[in-house]
């Protein structure tokens, strides 16, 4: 084997995850009230569109989160930790310039002293290793090459496109046993209350074309330039997919046992129960969160320096600040969640389905599984899905702050937060900032207007369930 | 000339129609009567008329003339003047139609016609709370919502609908919320008022008492239509109906003189509403349904006097036979173990107050006293806040007893832990009154029944799935019930599921708190008459609770009656219905209608 896989904890945790949505995901498609809610989301475009936008980051970041390390020629293993992500991206991460380079230039960004052949020196922007290195005479030959390049990209996007609609056709006619025209059809024309397969269609198809340009031109350019170390941007944006996404995830993980545990067992029980959980967490909102959580990195950041040894690799200790980042945003942002599934759980103690469970003499934990919980799991999901783009930005405020991850992993907040010097040079650079904007942008929009159709489907105040009652 | 002329008006919302070709005409002055059970169409037609359809609603045919308007193309300003001045509309529930945050003086002034002065609108809040009956108008004016009694929101909520001095007031259910001494003083109020002002009244109503007590017009409406128009008063009651639907919701209610006799239920439900209809919408529920009954829908007939029927039968003579008078059935004789043994039972709360550290007690049940014997049915009757409630939880130990004695199959229970008590938790079980929250909508039905057994430790596990089986019969639902949801049934359907849950535990002692009281007249009957079979059958004892005592002279055999947490009166149905001793006892007994 000339690899050997790394798991890091966090892969761990993300992979659990991914099972734990599948198992959710089979137990929704058994469940008639849930699928029935979950074709709801699908059903409307904007559901199915930001669906599309956030399952490809999720590929991303998965893709990202299959580590292993390489075995070098001389049989030891390479220190490097490499990811899936990083094989399919090749050589993006190691066609590094000496240093800023602007977005699909030929040419670096600042003038350098150069010594020619004949010994003079002249100071003028060098070209770059890799950035448009095949081009003889970039000032004459740029615009076409990126043109073309442009074109065979959106090219190849369509074609991929059109491909998978053939795809889908062929796989839907048989799930719905009709002749390949109708399975046409029924993808493309739209109809009331039926799964939006124009809008997966159409935002596959714009993401596919977008990917073609992109791929295309990185075989040439840097696409968004390089940083100051001359790394691709490109590169540290896709890698940084995995880094919100795991913040945005586990971070729930933490959260969800101590919310809801604490919510409902204060709302049903009420008493000193409730009065000891209500101290608790209103003294933790009462200590302002940056405070308190830059005092907790900082504590695992000593004890991390303290055990060096026991890492043995950089990914790997980077990995663990992670995971302690995601464990401390937890432990301290539970408390929102709780604070409503109290007020849900005392309003549902009274209602007569629960008293009738005591007037059989059902157990309180029993009351609580069986009653409680399963009539908060829609707020329990719609503050999943809400928290989440959330917990992306708190991730890049806290690295801007500097209290994030640590800063040889890729994330948006280790870009912004270089981006504080960067806009502060002469000609300015703004491409890492506007790439780990946009990047984030796209993510953090997908699931907020995710979780509004989310919202709109299992809020029972806002839609059919209303249609039951006389 | 009528004053709202209402013709051929169709409402849809999504794929519903609730309203569907609804005509009928309001004089000047003249109080109409718009009846019907829920899911009939009655409030959309209202709401049509004020153009004040939910989103997604809107008006698909028709006229409407009011006053010499057609409102259906009235720009959005014109119906915003007309409404208060022209209609004024007041809803069900007082609690959630005045603005908590504002005073009840500020809230009638808003609605007072604009541009007099602030002493002048002062003046005139003063005289139309004094209108209304609210006493001290000069300081009232200064209350808010929360300050006023039930009774006292409603009648706030009349002054601010005639503030506009309305020639139309339309009164969406207005005492369905109230209790039945207030609601006789509600409907007292509105027809004095209606009267002194000339003003029209359209009433909205499932209650075939407030119909007869309020309408000079009544109007049947069933799945969206209206079946039957005819004039009340001058010797002329709703007796005359002709509709074989109006008929049988009048047999529908429950009153003394049919102790022991079944109820006439209408089999069935109303039709839901997203679906063409080609015949007559009643006929799948109709004894009388004939041939064409099915295929073509009926006309309007005219039967004179203002009466108008949509029914095939006006056609031919005689193809009903007179309606069959209700079997008579014997009265089930009570027991003679006693079987609930309740002594000085009292319970009493701690409420805080508004002082700091501040407490206070609250006694809800005062020391009650009563013995019911097996296959014996015991009606509490009472006010809302009377303490009835509080006192069958007290007996089925969901709250704690402060004080007294409650010997349930001759063990005492009062006094008990959790622990000590769940071993007699089998013997008393409840129906609760409101079938939608009674049922937790994520459980299966068959779990629903399933919960008591395993808890209780009832029957051996193999058994419990014909248990459920025969459960499920004896309270006449479908086997398939038991893997279906609850939210696919409607609500008699689901107060047959409590039923059945309850008596899952195969219980002595069954209390029911006010179990038709959120149901339609019609299904009303239908569970009214499963009770007392069960009771027939198993040798249920029952503990009635009711508000409504017309329901207590149907089935119970002995009824208290509560009042603050005190039973002031108990005895014989019969005795107590005909001749109370007690003066609240008279008071109720009287402001029934």
């Amino acid at each position: 084997m000339n690899f050997q896989p790394l798991f890091l904890w966090t892969d761990i945790l993300v992979w659990l995850l991914v099972l734990a949505c599948l198992t959710f995901g089979w137990t929704v498609a058994r469940t008639p009230a849930l699928r029935s809610s979950w074709h709801a989301v699908l059903a409307r475009p904007m559901g199915m569109a930001s669906l599309v936008v956030l399952a490809v980051f999720v590929f991303i970041g998965l893709a990202d989160s299959l580590h292993y390390r390489a075995r070098l020629d001389n049989g030891q293993l390479d220190v490097e930790v490499r990811s899936l992500l990083d094989k399919a991206l090749g050589s993006l991460n190691e066609r590094s310039e000496r240093t800023y380079s602007a977005p699909l230039a030929t040419h670096a960004q600042a003038r350098e002293t150069i010594e020619k052949p004949d010994g003079r020196q002249v100071r003028e922007t060098p070209r770059l290793q890799h950035g448009g290195a095949h081009l003889a005479d970039p000032e004459k030959d740029w615009l076409a090459d990126v043109a073309v390049r442009t074109a065979t990209g959106l090219m190849w996007g369509a074609l991929v496109s059109l491909s998978l609609f053939m795809l889908l056709a062929l796989l839907m006619r048989a799930v719905w046993r009709c002749d390949l025209k109708t399975a046409f059809a029924r993808l493309w024309l739209p109809s009331p209350a039926a799964i939006a397969w124009r809008s997966l269609l159409m935002t596959g198809a714009l993401i596919l074309l977008a990917t073609g340009v992109i791929t295309s031109l990185a075989g040439g350019y840097h696409v968004l330039g390089t940083d100051k170390v001359g790394q691709d941007v490109l590169y540290q944006t896709l890698k940084s997919v995995r880094t919100g996404l795991v913040i945005g995830t586990l971070t729930t993980l933490v959260t969800l046992p101590l919310a809801i545990g604490l919510g409902l067992l204060a709302g049903y029980f009420r008493g000193w129960v409730d009065d000891v959980i209500q101290y608790v967490y209103t003294t933790l909102n009462s200590i302002p969160w940056v405070l308190l959580v830059a005092a907790a990195v900082l504590i695992v950041q000593v004890f991390i320096e303290q055990n060096e040894s026991s890492f043995s690799s950089v990914a790997e200790r980077a990995d663990v600040r992670l995971l302690a980042l995601c464990v401390i945003i937890g432990l301290t942002g539970w408390t929102g969640l709780a604070r409503l599934l109290r007020a849900e759980t005392l309003k549902l103690r009274e209602l007569d389905y629960v008293t009738a469970a005591r007037a059989f003499g059902v157990s309180g934990p029993r009351i609580l599984t069986r009653h409680i919980l399963p009539n908060v799991q829609h707020l329990i999901l719609i503050s999943i899905v809400m928290d989440f783009s959330g917990l992306v930005l708190a991730e890049a405020i806290l690295s801007y702050v500097g209290v994030g991850v640590d800063p040889v992993m890729n994330s948006w907040g280790n870009m912004i937060n270089a981006a504080r010097l960067e806009l502060a040079r002469e000609p300015v650079v703004w491409w890492p900032l506007v790439a780990a904007f946009s990047f984030m942008f796209a993510l953090v929009l997908a699931a907020n207007l995710f979780a509004d159709v989310v919202q709109d489907a299992f809020d029972p105040r806002v839609s059919k369930a209303a249609g039951d009652k006389p | 000339m009528s004053l709202l002329n209402v013709d051929n008006l169709s409402v849809r919302i999504g794929g519903v129609t609730p309203v569907d070709g609804v005509s009928f005409s309001i004089d000047a002055g003249e109080s109409f009567v718009l009846l019907g059970e829920s899911g009939s169409g009655k409030s959309m037609t209202a709401l049509a008329i004020t153009r004040l359809l939910p989103s997604g609603g809107h008006i698909t045919a028709g006229d409407i003339l009011f006053d010499g308007q057609q409102l259906q193309f009235l720009p959005e300003s014109g119906m915003r003047r007309l409404r208060g001045s022209g209609m004024a509309m007041i809803f069900q529930e007082p609690q959630t139609s005045l603005n908590p945050v504002m005073t009840i003086g500020e809230q009638i002034a808003e609605a007072l016609p604009p541009g007099s002065s602030r002493a002048a609108q002062r003046a005139e809040v003063i005289r139309l709370l004094d209108e209304v009956g609210i006493p001290n108008p000069q300081t009232r004016l200064h209350s808010y919502p929360f300050e006023l009694s039930g009774g006292q929101k409603q009648r706030a909520m009349i002054a601010q609908a005639l503030a506009g001095q309305p020639k139309l007031l339309i009164a969406d259910e207005p005492t369905t919320a109230l209790d039945v001494t207030l609601q006789a003083q509600i409907l007292e109020l509105i027809r004095r008022l209606a009267r002194e002002r000339a003003m029209s009244l359209l009433m909205i109503t499932h209650d075939l008492g407030v119909a007869r007590h309020m309408a000079d017009k009544v109007g049947i409406m069933y799945a969206g239509q209206l079946v039957e128009t005819l004039p009340v008063g001058k010797g002329r009651g709703i007796e005359q109906a002709f509709h074989p639907y109006t008929l049988k919701l009048m047999d529908a209610v429950p009153n003394l003189n049919r102790a022991g006799a079944r109820l006439a239920a209408i089999p069935g439900r109303v039709p839901p509403l997203d679906q063409p209809f080609h015949g007559c919408r009643f006929a799948d529920r109709c004894e009388h349904a004939f041939s064409p009954c099915a295929g073509t829908p009926p006309a309007w007939t005219a039967l004179g006097q203002g009466h108008a029927v949509r029914c095939h039968l006006t056609a031919v003579s005689d193809a009903r036979s007179k309606p069959e008078k209700a079997v008579a059935a014997t009265v089930i004789p009570p027991g003679q173990e006693t079987v609930l043994k309740v002594r000085d039972l009292e319970v009493t709360f701690i409420q805080r107050t508004g002082q700091l550290f501040g407490k206070q007690r609250i006694r809800a049940v005062d020391g009650i006293s009563f013995d019911l014997a097996g296959s014996e049915t015991l009606a509490l009757v009472g006010e809302s806040g009377c303490g009835k409630t509080t006192a069958v939880k007290a007996i089925l130990g969901l709250t704690p007893v402060t004080h007294g004695e409650v010997i349930l199959d001759g063990q005492r229970v009062s006094g008990l832990s959790e622990r000590q008590f769940k071993p007699h938790r089998k013997l008393a079980q409840i129906v609760f009154q409101d079938p939608y929250s009674s049922l937790n909508p994520r459980m299966r039905v068959g779990d629903i029944l399933m919960e008591g057994m395993s808890a209780l430790d009832v029957d051996a596990p193999s058994s419990r799935e014909a248990a459920i089986a025969s459960l499920l019969e004896k309270v006449g639902l479908p086997q398939d019930t038991a893997f279906k949801y609850p939210h696919e049934f409607s609500g008699g359907q689901r107060q047959r599921i409590a039923i059945a849950r309850a008596l899952a535990v195969k219980p002595r002692v069954l209390i029911c708190d006010e179990p038709t009281s959120a149901l339609d007249v019609s299904v009303q009957a239908q569970i009214l008459n499963l009770l007392v079979d069960l009771q027939r059958e198993e040798g249920l004892a029952m503990v009635f609770i009711t508000h409504n005592l017309a329901a207590v002279g149907y089935l119970a055999h002995r009824v208290a009656v509560m009042k603050e947490g005190k039973i002031v009166e108990t005895g014989a149905t019969r005795d107590i219905l005909t001749r109370p001793q007690h003066p609240y006892t008279q008071g109720l007994l009287a402001a029934v209608i």
